[in-house]
């Protein structure tokens, strides 16, 4: 990967999302959702099932085409530039690069046949990287980093559990060092134990690389964990957003209050 | 003898037009897959009839044809094809790789050095080198369309991770003139380095997946590989046991009920060639 100083002012967004608004057939998928994102931020977006939360991911990440809006990535070399109507092959280069998406399901995000050391390696090599010994030790290293020991690098992704799984998918995303990380429910599905130290890995990472990250979640501890503000989804729609602990601790739309009620009564 | 019964090499003449349109976008392009619209043949699929079709369109009554499997020319499969077309096309047929105008092959690259003028068409049972970890055709379809080749250097270190060294013998990847990653279809890798620069025309056809490729002459094509782990053209490390020659890839064959081996020339027509001229092997009667 190229090695440019990072000449972004801390008034540029780093990702600016305009009027975002997906539907299937006449159902609402999401409907113009507006957001920016600032380097080193993150974005929490939370609403109960169904809301939208994983068609806007989709829809930001470049994985589905929206029927409206813009998002803005203020890219290395061009500066800000609209991704959804950028060229495919700059976008998917973006998705492999600068940008990264941790999946809600592992299979959706990792190579299940493939050795652990070889689902970390794929993106060095998908950027030219064509040294084993350094790809090896690259991984080895991320593995580490992820908490998985490196005796298992050789190990195929499906021998794994679902919390190894799921921070195996992580190291695979941060090994290039991107620049934005997109996560759909990173938990979801995990036990609680399981839950709560992806929680504190992802933390640590967060606040170690600086990440700037998008993360959508229905778990509002997940949200109070790691991310600076918040957005709040209902029916396709943002109903609330502001700084995490305002909006938890003070919600202002009813919706909100129902969802922060719910939470403190389980 | 022709059988009247057929058109000049079996398919008619709509047919050939339309298997030459798509070789002649395959040369435009080397290395990339030409869809085609596959006949069915008289011969069952994985018995070369992506090659055949190949064959057909490219060969004129002036041609020469061989025909080897694996390296040998006396084979079924090899003589079959070579009575199909001596009886659908009428034209000469030879073992002599120098003689030959046209060769088609199924495994293996003869080991004379092939000419200007001459056509090498290959059997082809996979075209596609990025199917085994990503079996979505829309998916590689797109990744070859934006060289994103990354997938084929995972499954060259899956390789060395699981063997020590890159293990992969046959139909190993290669990237065609800096562009196109390509399946050289099930060759030894010892014959990758004769696929570049090669002075013939070498055509690639696969019957069942419908696709066409092709190298023109003088095509750079390189074999993937890391840093530290190069490309080598391997084969067994003995001399032939008929002829001697210590630079031909060799097939090891059993000589007797107890079990006895020995090392031989793959390609029958060059051993056949050097035993004459005096090159003796160890087994050689
Ligand atoms: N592929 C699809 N086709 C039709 N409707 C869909 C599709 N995906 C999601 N939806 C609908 O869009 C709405 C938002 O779904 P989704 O984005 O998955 O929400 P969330 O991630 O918040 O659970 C829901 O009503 C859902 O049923
Ligand atoms: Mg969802
Ligand atoms: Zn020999």
């Amino acid at each position: 990967m190229r090695d440019t100083t990072d000449t972004t002012d801390t008034d540029t967004a780093l990702l600016s999302v305009r009027g975002i608004t997906k539907r299937y057939g006449a159902h609402i998928g999401c409907a113009d959702v507006s957001f920016d994102l600032f380097p080193g931020e993150v974005m929490g977006i939370v609403g109960e099932s169904g809301s939208g939360k994983t068609t806007l991911l989709n829809c930001v990440a470049g994985h589905m085409a929206p029927d409206a809006g813009e998002v803005i990535f203020d890219t290395r070399d061009g500066g800000p530039r609209d991704t959804v109507t950028m060229s495919e092959p700059e976008r998917r280069m973006l998705g492999r690069t600068d940008w990264a998406f941790v999946h809600q399901h592992a299979r959706d995000g990792l190579r299940m046949g493939v050795s652990a050391g070889g689902n970390v390696g794929e993106r060095l090599m998908a950027v030219g990287a064509r040294h084993y010994g350094d790809i090896r030790d690259r991984a080895t290293d991320w593995l580490t980093r992820v908490e998985i020991e490196s005796a298992r690098i050789d190990d195929r992704s499906s021998t794994f559990s679902g919390g190894m799984q799921q921070r195996l998918q992580i190291a695979r995303n941060l090994v290039t060092g991107p620049r934005l990380v997109f996560m759909d429910e990173p938990t979801g599905g995990l036990d609680v134990s399981v839950q709560a130290r992806l929680l504190d890995l992802l933390r640590g990472l967060v606040r170690d690389m600086g990440l700037s990250a998008v993360i959508v979640t229905h778990d509002l501890a997940v949200v109070r964990l790691l991310a600076d503000r918040l957005m709040v989804m209902k029916d396709g729609r943002v109903v609330e957003d502001g700084l995490t602990d305002q909006v938890l601790d003070d919600p202002q739309h009813r919706y909100t209050q129902l969802l922060v009620s719910s939470v403190l009564q389980a | 003898m022709t059988d009247r019964d057929y058109n000049f090499a079996y398919l008619d003449e709509q047919t050939k037009k339309m298997i030459r349109r798509a070789i002649l976008k395959g040369l435009a392009i080397p290395g990339y897959q030409v869809p085609f619209a596959s006949r069915e043949m008289p011969m069952p699929y994985g018995w070369g009839t992506g090659g055949v079709q190949v064959s057909a369109a490219v060969l004129t009554p002036d041609d020469t044809l061989k025909v080897i499997d694996q390296g040998a020319d006396d084979t079924t499969n090899a003589v079959s094809i070579r009575g199909f077309f001596e009886r659908t096309a009428g034209v000469a047929t030879t073992t002599h790789t120098k003689d030959a105008t046209v060769i088609q092959t199924r495994h293996r690259i003869p080991e004379a050095a092939l000419a200007e003028g001459q056509v090498l068409v290959y059997q082809v049972p996979i075209p596609e080198p990025l199917r085994f970890l990503e079996p979505r055709e829309t998916e590689t379809r797109k990744m070859h369309a934006l060289e994103e080749y990354g997938l084929m250097h995972v499954k060259l270190y899956e390789d060395i991770a699981r063997h020590g060294h890159i293990a992969t013998a046959y139909a190993y990847p290669v990237k065609v003139e800096g562009r196109y990653v390509m399946d050289p279809s099930p060759i030894p890798k010892f014959d990758n380095p004769k696929l570049s620069d090669c002075p013939a025309i070498q055509l690639f056809g696969a019957g069942r997946e419908q696709r066409i490729y092709a190298l023109p002459p003088y095509t750079r094509v390189e074999s993937l590989d890391f840093a530290d782990h190069p490309f080598e053209a391997s084969k067994a490390d003995h001399p032939c046991g008929l002829c001697g020659a210590t630079d031909s890839y060799l097939d090891e064959v059993i000589t007797d009920d107890a079990g006895a081996r020995m090392f031989v020339c793959s390609d029958t027509d060059h051993c056949e060639d050097r035993q004459p001229r005096g090159h003796r092997g160890k087994d050689a009667a």
